[in-house]
């Protein structure tokens, strides 16, 4: 009798932690959509449950060329520095992780270290390399800034990925007459899947999410991106802010987020190697 | 042809030799087995083979082409690995054929080796499965199959089957021995188990600390073993041993005292041996006679008996000997714990050893075995 209470209470404590951490999860992104459908007249109201479907919010910033044009600016950015970042990162996981060389250990300590500067202090250097590059107000500054940031964690991920690869594997590929870029793409890009969605994924975030570079190394509106777009939507006075165009704009741009996560998170599962070795 | 001449080749890890002075030619045709205990620098000299490790000294030839400098795909040379290491994400059809696409082979050439390759392997029914879905004697055939398509003049394989269990290892063996046989290939294995280099080898390569301890045939190396090393590696159980003294050294016949007193004189040429030297005794489970026909007895009793079935394993604590002595015996013998047993020797039956563990040279012939 008191084991049987006991169990409820364990489990019913369990589903009341799964809940707080669901709701401290979910409800700012909830009450955003919420906001998002309501119009300016009710705008500040509290309503916990949506009492309107009021689409005039989406209407008004999809209707703003200068945000279409930021999401299309943000698309280009975030997947040139998702392909860009893999590649290289595969590549270089490759020679950390396969090669034996003088030194491995310490590239990967700089790597490591690199991506421990925060963004503010190495801001002003980068600007002077990117107007010396002709690079500023041109999205692809933005790549360059960004790659810079998600390579060195792709390289750690994919290189301790690469390492748990086992060995006669490369060798097998070696006897068939592999060449190293062979045996990556061909044997060992098909087995790192899931690590490769899994950095991708996080590398698209980071770039997708990106303020601070985005804001200073852009000028104009047709060469921002979303998060820049977003912080600069402004109303009708300087006295209003805009909270149901900046909700609507927000779920907007995160809804490719999650539908990405829902896509990739299948793959994003291990054991793809599993009969590669032994039985 | 598949003529693989190793010249002195010798293997330096970080300034540690690992492997020296392995002089070995490998005739076409062969079935040769590499077999030692762990850490012999067998898989290192198979891996020198193959061309996945740096041959540090020596020279290597395949048919009097010098390799030493070409890469291993360039070598002509197939390899089996111990894990298998089938590309996972591949059917066994694209693991075969993998090789032959990248040397840019025709497609109907590949297709027709893959299925040649299949059929000899029994793989066809699977050729659109991947790795995961085959049992271990199946992915063990494929991973010979993707070797196979490659038609290489010599094959290496890397303890094949020591990831299989014990029954499907027999089965495997049987259909590795009927391979090499059909195909007519040079074929170098690698192996720790003694069972498999007695039963598969044409000859065996025995090392030891990175050199070779002996070559022979496998009946060679079990009746006339150089040194107590190769007595003790090869043949289970493994063979007893008894410290001896020199009383009469000889030609034809060396007279030894036993632990126990007895004087036994053993059919081996001592001549280099000097009197009151000590010396090792070495005699295999099977080899006591009858007491009524020995040249000497031990008198022990028995300690643990193992019942194979087939046969009969007593371990017998002989008076004045460390350890015990394993008599082979009749499946069904009559044994009664702790029974009072007398082992009779045999002086033709014999291996003496000296002090360094080399073998003094057995002075027997028997039939059909090459001393």
């Amino acid at each position: 009798m008191n084991r049987t209470v006991l169990r409820l209470l364990k489990r019913l404590g369990f589903y009341a932690l799964i809940a707080v951490v669901l709701f401290y999860a979910i409800f700012p992104f909830y009450y955003a959509v919420v906001t998002s459908l309501k119009p300016s007249s009710e705008l500040f109201r509290v309503d916990f449950w949506p009492s309107s479907f009021d689409l005039v919010n989406y209407a008004r910033i999809l209707g703003e060329k200068s945000f279409v044009r930021a999401i299309l600016n943000s698309i280009l950015v975030s997947f040139s520095v998702v392909f860009i970042a893999l590649l290289l990162g595969l590549t270089a996981s490759y020679a950390l992780g396969r090669v034996r060389f003088r030194g491995r250990t310490s590239v990967l300590l700089i790597i490591l270290g690199v991506s421990m500067f925060p963004q503010v202090a190495v801001l002003s250097g980068l600007f002077e390399v990117i107007r010396v590059l002709d690079l500023y107000n041109n999205p692809a500054g933005l790549v360059l800034s960004y790659t810079i940031f998600t390579l060195p964690f792709t390289v750690w991920v994919l290189t301790t990925f690469m390492r748990q690869l086992p060995q006669e594997l490369e060798e097998a590929a070696i006897m068939d007459g592999a060449t190293p870029w062979i045996t990556i793409t061909r044997v060992f890009l098909p087995l790192m899947w899931p690590a490769m969605a899994t950095t991708g994924l996080l590398a698209f975030i980071a770039a997708w999410n990106e303020f601070l570079f985005a804001l200073t190394f852009t000028l104009t509106d047709d060469q921002r991106t979303v998060p820049v777009a977003i912080a600069l939507i402004s109303g009708g006075s300087q006295h209003e802010l805009p909270w149901g165009p900046i909700m609507a704009a927000s779920v907007t741009v995160t809804v490719p987020l999650v539908v990405l996560v829902m896509i990739f998170q299948r793959r994003i599962v291990s054991g793809l190697t599993a009969g590669a070795v032994k039985g | 042809m598949g003529r693989l001449t190793l010249t002195g080749i010798g293997k330096d890890y970080d300034g540690v030799e690992v492997s020296r002075d392995i002089d070995l030619t490998i005739e076409d045709g062969e079935f040769v087995v590499f077999v030692g205990p762990s850490g012999c620098g067998k898989s290192t000299l198979l891996r020198m083979i193959a061309g996945l490790e740096e041959i540090s000294r020596g020279e290597m030839c395949l048919d009097g082409e010098r390799l030493n400098e070409t890469p291993p795909q360039e070598r002509d040379i197939g390899m089996v690995f111990q894990s298998y290491a089938l590309y996972p994400h591949m059917t066994v059809a694209e693991n075969m054929a993998f090789g032959l696409k990248l040397a840019h082979a025709d497609k109907t050439e590949i297709k027709q080796r893959v299925d040649t390759a299949a059929r000899t392997l029994q793989l066809s029914p699977l050729l659109d499965r991947r790795p995961k879905a085959l049992s271990g004697g199946q992915r063990q055939r494929v991973a010979i199959g993707r070797t196979l398509v490659k038609q290489p003049r010599v094959f290496l394989l890397d303890e094949p089957l020591s990831n299989l269990d014990a029954s499907l290892r027999v089965e495997m063996r049987v259909q590795l021995a009927e391979l090499h046989r059909r195909l007519g290939a040079t074929m170098v294995y690698v192996t720790h188990d003694q069972v498999e280099a007695m039963t598969l080898a044409d000859r065996i390569v025995l090392l030891s600390g990175g050199r070779i301890a002996q070559v022979g045939a496998p009946l060679t190396l079990y009746h006339f073993p150089e040194s107590l090393e190769v007595a003790a590696f090869i043949g289970s159980p493994r063979i007893n041993t008894l410290p001896v003294t020199v009383i009469d050294p000889g030609r034809r016949r060396t007279g030894v005292q036993l632990p126990n007193g007895e004087p036994l004189p053993v059919a081996v040429d001592g001549s280099h041996l000097t009197t009151g030297e000590t010396a090792t005794l070495g005699i295999r489970a099977e080899d006591f006679v009858a007491p009524d026909a020995a040249d000497a007895l031990l008198k022990g009793r028995l300690g643990v008996a193992e019942r194979l079935g087939y046969e009969t394993l007593a371990h017998i604590e002989v008076n004045g000997a460390d350890g015990t002595i394993t008599q082979r015996l009749d499946r069904l013998a009559h044994l009664e714990p702790r029974q009072a047993t007398t082992l009779g020797l045999s002086g033709e039956q014999c291996h003496l050893f000296d002090a360094e563990g080399r073998a003094c040279p057995r002075q027997v012939t028997l039939p059909g075995v090459a001393a």
